[in-house]
């Protein structure tokens, strides 16, 4: 189901992106089968929400346009579809190949958000603070990188 | 409720596409943002399989591994976006053929 929707993400910017938010509604919807409630909603909320408006002002701002071949990327498509084309036919072979009849059951996952917050506050606690100082570097750091080098070229950027 | 059941290998068989997707188009892409994007479609691969494995052994910390995920994916698109805007500042190109050197 995601699938289908993915092979439209190998054309340009815009469209990948669309797409991508396609392939993730699609996964929040196979999360919420597998009864995963709060991942199905971090994935909304995050992945479609904060990251793709990431994405989509980013492509806008730079006014992306589509992508021009080179010599160099032709070389990479003529080598990489097959080469990923039968690394994944292996892999779909020996998954098939190795794996039994053993199913998974749809929506009888105890991931309820009261179970995962007893989970995530009280036996991940350190990694969870530890993801919060990440955050907060990975902000700084984004602010400093994004800013305009005004302070070392007197020239007038962009 | 719960009478229908999926063949665990179903969900690694979307979980392996969706990551062979990625890495595909990690490799033929050449527009830094498409680039970008294939990343996160790998991270996505990998969290389904997370979650397909947490639904099959019964165990949340599958769950709460998807959740670290996400947060790590947060953080590096924040940061990867912003050095492509750093990037563009300075090169006024978004191919990454042109962008060879660290140094202008």
């Amino acid at each position: 189901m995601g699938g289908a929707v993915n092979l439209l993400a190998q054309k340009h910017p815009i469209n990948s992106a669309l797409s991508l938010i396609a392939v993730m509604a699609a996964l929040a919807g196979e999360y919420l089968l597998l009864g995963a409630e709060f991942v199905a909603a971090v994935q909304v909320i995050v992945y479609a929400g904060a990251i793709m408006v990431l994405f989509v002002f980013v492509i806008m701002l730079l006014n992306a346009g589509e992508e021009e071949h080179t010599s160099g990327s032709r070389v990479a498509i003529l080598l990489g579809v097959p080469g990923m084309l039968t690394g994944s036919v292996l892999t779909a072979w020996v998954v098939l190949r190795h794996s039994g009849t053993e199913s998974v059951p749809i929506g009888a996952l105890p991931g309820s958000p009261r179970d995962i917050a007893q989970l995530l506050f009280h036996d991940f606690l350190l990694p969870f603070e530890v993801t919060s100082v990440l955050i907060l570097i990975a902000i700084m750091g984004a602010v400093v990188l994004a800013s305009k080098p005004e302070a070392s070229s007197g020239e007038a950027n962009r | 409720m719960t009478a229908s059941y999926v063949p665990l290998s179903y969900y690694l068989l979307l979980s392996g596409f969706l990551f062979a997707c990625g890495v595909t188009g990690f490799l033929i892409k050449r527009n830094i943002i498409s680039i970008f994007m294939s990343i996160e479609l790998m991270l996505n691969g990998v969290n389904l399989s997370f979650v397909a494995f947490a639904a099959h052994w019964h165990a949340l910390a599958g769950q709460i591994f998807v959740f670290f995920v996400m947060v790590v994916a947060a953080a590096e698109a924040a940061v990867g976006l912003a050095i492509i805007i750093a990037v563009f500042r300075t090169r006024e190109t978004l191919n990454v053929d042109q962008v060879n050197l660290l140094k202008l």
